[in-house]
């Protein structure tokens, strides 16, 4: 695995597509992260809603999404992580997580990151600050 | 609507980072890596500690805010932001509270929409600040005429 110090601006990480989106999935994330608003796990409430079918949590996209960086924990950690929900994740959806260098200083690596669906649009955008260990 | 809740805090909350949670957590993120699960991984790692995942004070309780009252339903997760000064450890006590940052609202195409900027704080014992979690929260106008009625 090369070294996050070692890329260069423009640079991207390994790309990781996820397993299409399924409703135990999103019981996991409701089970794990205290979220049990209906609208991710129970079909009639996001109906009621106003929505085709229930949603993933846009915090578990979010959550997912920062997983490209876990490999390279030896070398530092993520100090700022702004994201922007830009679109729904539905069930059965087919998830890309991506990074791309966009600046680097000697401590601190500012990545664009996104999470794009099987249509190519992008669900969640922003940026991650990777700081160096000194 | 909320402009007059600008500045209010919880109370200070004592949460733990507790290994069971941090499994639980990683694994419905599909992250289940060393750092975060295996005790001797940690030992020899940089942190010398399991650490929790980026998103994970998304568990904490952080209090609640005296009068402020949201709708269950009809409320948009905009936008969200972490800040680290260190990461989060395995084991290790945290204090947390939530703090109304902001409150405003714009009219777009689908209406007035109020935008509700909160953030969420972990301390450690000494108050020291181990992270910032703020959320931007939209409103949507058919909700926010609801309030304003009731």
């Amino acid at each position: 695995m090369t070294s996050l110090a070692n890329l260069q601006t423009g640079d991207s990480l390994e790309k990781i597509e996820l397993s299409p989106v399924s409703r135990l999935d999103l019981i996991k994330y409701a089970g794990a992260s205290g979220d049990f608003n209906p609208i991710h796990t129970i079909d009639e409430d996001a109906k009621k809603a106003g929505l085709p079918g229930i949603i993933a949590h846009g915090m578990w996209t979010m959550g997912n999404l920062a997983k490209l960086f876990t490999p390279y924990l030896e070398e530092g950690f993520v100090q700022d992580y702004i994201i922007r929900f830009a679109g729904m994740v539905f069930l059965d959806d087919v998830i890309t997580l991506k990074a791309e260098l966009a600046e680097k200083t000697d401590d601190v690596l500012t990545f664009n990151v996104a999470a794009e669906n099987q249509k190519g649009k992008d669900v969640i955008k922003g940026s991650v600050n990777f700081k160096l260990h000194k | 609507m909320f402009e007059h809740m600008i500045g209010k805090r919880s109370e200070k909350v004592l949460n733990t980072v507790e290994r069971g949670a941090v499994k639980k957590f990683a694994a419905s993120i599909g992250d289940e890596h060393p750092v975060y699960l295996d005790p001797e991984y940690a030992k020899k790692s940089r942190f010398g500690k399991n650490i929790a995942p980026v998103t994970f004070p998304r568990v904490f309780d952080y209090g609640q805010i005296e009068a402020l009252k949201l709708p269950k339903q009809g409320l948009i997760h905009g936008e969200q932001r972490f800040h680290y000064e260190r990461p989060l450890f395995v084991g290790e006590d945290v204090y947390c509270y939530t703090e109304i940052k902001d409150y405003y609202e714009k009219t777009g195409s689908s209406g007035r929409m109020g935008f509700l900027v909160t953030e969420n704080n972990g301390d450690d014992a000494e108050g020291n600040q181990i992270f910032s979690s703020t959320s931007v929260i939209i409103i949507n106008e058919a909700v926010r005429k609801g309030m304003e009625e009731a």
